[in-house]
């Protein structure tokens, strides 16, 4: 940090080990130790199946036999997030561009009309979703009155003239719930720019389409790939919508983990699956971070 | 052709307006169904207006009784990651430091592992040590999801503070202790204050890792709600619900209302 100077950034010999003991300690205590333990039981065996006791013993074979067993889960959780994930830089790029450059001086309120509807429990929005798609909900009713089912089922809105309970409902759900992580970072990265640099373009005879693909679009990558992560990984561990809003087709890994350690006591494979999920999940960030060219994840 | 015209020049604002119809959506039907009189035991669809439950919103002692519990285990979680949370960014941005590098990444990896790891880790080293699952676990797991959220934020909120403000008090004679009252607090307090918000909103609305160590004695509201949406759906619920969004509405627009002014002035 080359401006750390100006800003009178003091060389601290033991004063910032003192004020950052508390947070480490508790970071390291409950959050590195415990992921240290689920590794251990993820390599363990289960002595008894009646017990939910095990014996560490290198078992590498929980992690394909898991994989074998969840397969379907596991691809279903990365397919819903992803879709969602697409939906929400669709609906949410051109909503944080609007905000970021056209709304002047109601920039700030519709910025925090954004964030308003996510002040509710994210529960309680969820079932209102159940409210909202289901059979006696407006959008179904209007479907059936208007005698468009067929049409509605074959652009893939409704399966057999329902929503609730089905793959659409938990994806929007997912979508819905998770869209504020990707409008905030994608409006961050929009307000930055320099408007000097549109001018530019202009002047330089440009139109503002080509202006859009050219300087606004690349310059906010940063703030996609942000949102990205940050509506990517929380989707795909997501289990409150796929139980609310679908059905027992649409399960997703976080249901499976949950019940394979809360209901069945089977530590080792819940354990396995955990670390499975969470090394794909990084194997995807990492490849999506290579095809976007964004090194700078910190930012 | 001018009607074409016309259309593309409002479309993006079109298309904002329906996204904010989409995103209130949800919110105006849990308002509308705080006045529904639901006909058996699920609010969830329209029969008539009534402001009943509105004279009753705590007519169920066991929502209400999981609400004060998440306002408890919400209140001590948001103190404690605050103090720890404000601490470590307060270290990150003042001082140069061996190890600073770690320290970011150790802040930064519990934000972008997956809640249920989070919760499944938690649920394991508490089962391996027999730590009996309960007020104390849930706390403690609140803490360390939200101590990242605050010094992400607070971090973010003090970069390019000019510290020679500090030396400054301290050359005129005043004591570190002072200086910290008069000069540093005031300064990092908007930051702080914003986090503490955050922290206390995360904490209160957390089902995932909540359900990997809350156990059996300790029953948070999003708990109650979840663990009975199949029997029943109460328009307490939704009461409930709306004068939480109420509330944090004003206070928000109260913080926003002041930070402006101050602007101004």
């Amino acid at each position: 940090m080359a401006a750390g100077d100006d800003t009178g950034q003091r060389k601290g010999r033991f004063a910032p080990y003192g004020l950052l003991s508390p947070g480490i300690i508790w970071l390291v205590l409950f959050f590195l130790v415990p992921m240290w333990t689920l590794l251990r039981i993820a390599l363990s065996h289960k002595p008894n199946p009646y017990l939910p006791n095990y014996v560490f013993s290198w078992r590498w074979s929980n992690f394909s036999d898991a994989v074998d067993r969840f397969r379907p889960e596991l691809l279903r959780s990365f397919e819903y997030a992803a879709i969602a994930t697409v939906l929400c830089i669709l609906i949410g790029y051109p909503l944080a561009y609007y905000i970021a450059v056209k709304s002047g001086r109601w920039k700030n309120l519709l910025l925090g009309l954004v964030i308003v509807p996510f002040f509710t429990s994210f529960l309680i929005r969820t079932i209102a979703w159940q409210t909202i798609l289901g059979s006696n909900g407006f959008i179904v009713t209007s479907i059936h009155d208007l005698h468009l089912t067929g049409l509605s089922d074959a652009i893939g809105l409704t399966t057999r003239g329902a929503i609730l309970n089905t793959p659409q409902a938990v994806i929007g759900g997912l979508t819905y719930n998770f869209i504020p992580f990707m409008i905030l970072p994608i409006y961050v990265s929009l307000e930055k720019i320099d408007p000097a640099l549109l001018e530019a373009a202009r002047d330089l005879y440009s139109t503002p389409a080509r202006a859009f693909w050219r300087v606004v679009l690349p310059l906010s990558l940063p703030g996609v790939f942000a949102g990205t992560l940050l509506t990517f990984i929380p989707a795909a561990g997501d289990f409150i919508n796929a139980e609310l809003l679908g059905n027992t087709n649409t399960r997703m890994i976080g249901t499976t983990v949950s019940q394979l350690f809360l209901a069945e006591s089977d530590y080792p494979t819940a354990a396995a699956l955990s670390f499975i999920f969470m090394a794909i999940i990084t194997i995807a960030v990492l490849i999506y971070a290579k095809v976007l060219g964004t090194d700078e994840l910190s930012t | 052709m001018r009607a074409v015209h016309w259309v593309t020049r409002h479309l993006l604002g079109f298309y904002t307006f329906l996204a904010f119809v989409w995103l209130f959506a949800p919110i105006f039907v849990i308002i509308a169904f705080s006045f529904n009189k639901p006909k058996g035991k699920f609010n969830t669809v329209w029969q008539q207006f009534t402001l009943e439950n509105w004279a009753h919103p705590f007519a169920r002692r066991d929502y209400t009784q999981a609400l004060f519990t998440s306002l408890k285990v919400a209140l001590v979680s948001c103190i404690i990651a605050t103090i720890m949370g404000s601490l470590l960014a307060l270290a990150l941005s003042r001082y140069k430091f061996r190890g600073s590098g770690l320290v970011n990444i150790l802040i930064v990896l519990p934000l972008t592992t997956p809640e249920i790891v989070l919760g499944a880790s938690l649920f394991t080293l508490f089962f391996d040590r027999n730590y009996t699952l309960g007020f104390t676990t849930v706390v403690i797991a609140h803490i360390m999801f939200c101590v990242s959220f605050v010094a992400l934020t607070v971090k973010a909120r003090i970069r390019g503070f000019d510290w020679t403000l500090e030396d400054a008090a301290l050359d005129l004679g005043s004591p570190p202790l002072r200086t910290f009252r008069t000069v540093t607090f005031p300064l990092i307090l908007p930051g702080v204050l914003a986090a503490a918000l955050l922290s206390f909103a995360l904490s209160i609305d957390d089902y995932i890792i909540t359900s990997f160590v809350a156990g059996d004695s300790v029953t948070t509201f999003p708990m109650q709600i979840y663990g009975s949406t199949k029997t029943e759906i109460p328009p307490q619920v939704h009461v409930i619900a709306t004068a939480l969004l109420f509330v944090s509405v004003i206070l928000i627009t109260i913080g926003t209302l002041r930070g402006l002014a101050k602007e101004r002035a």
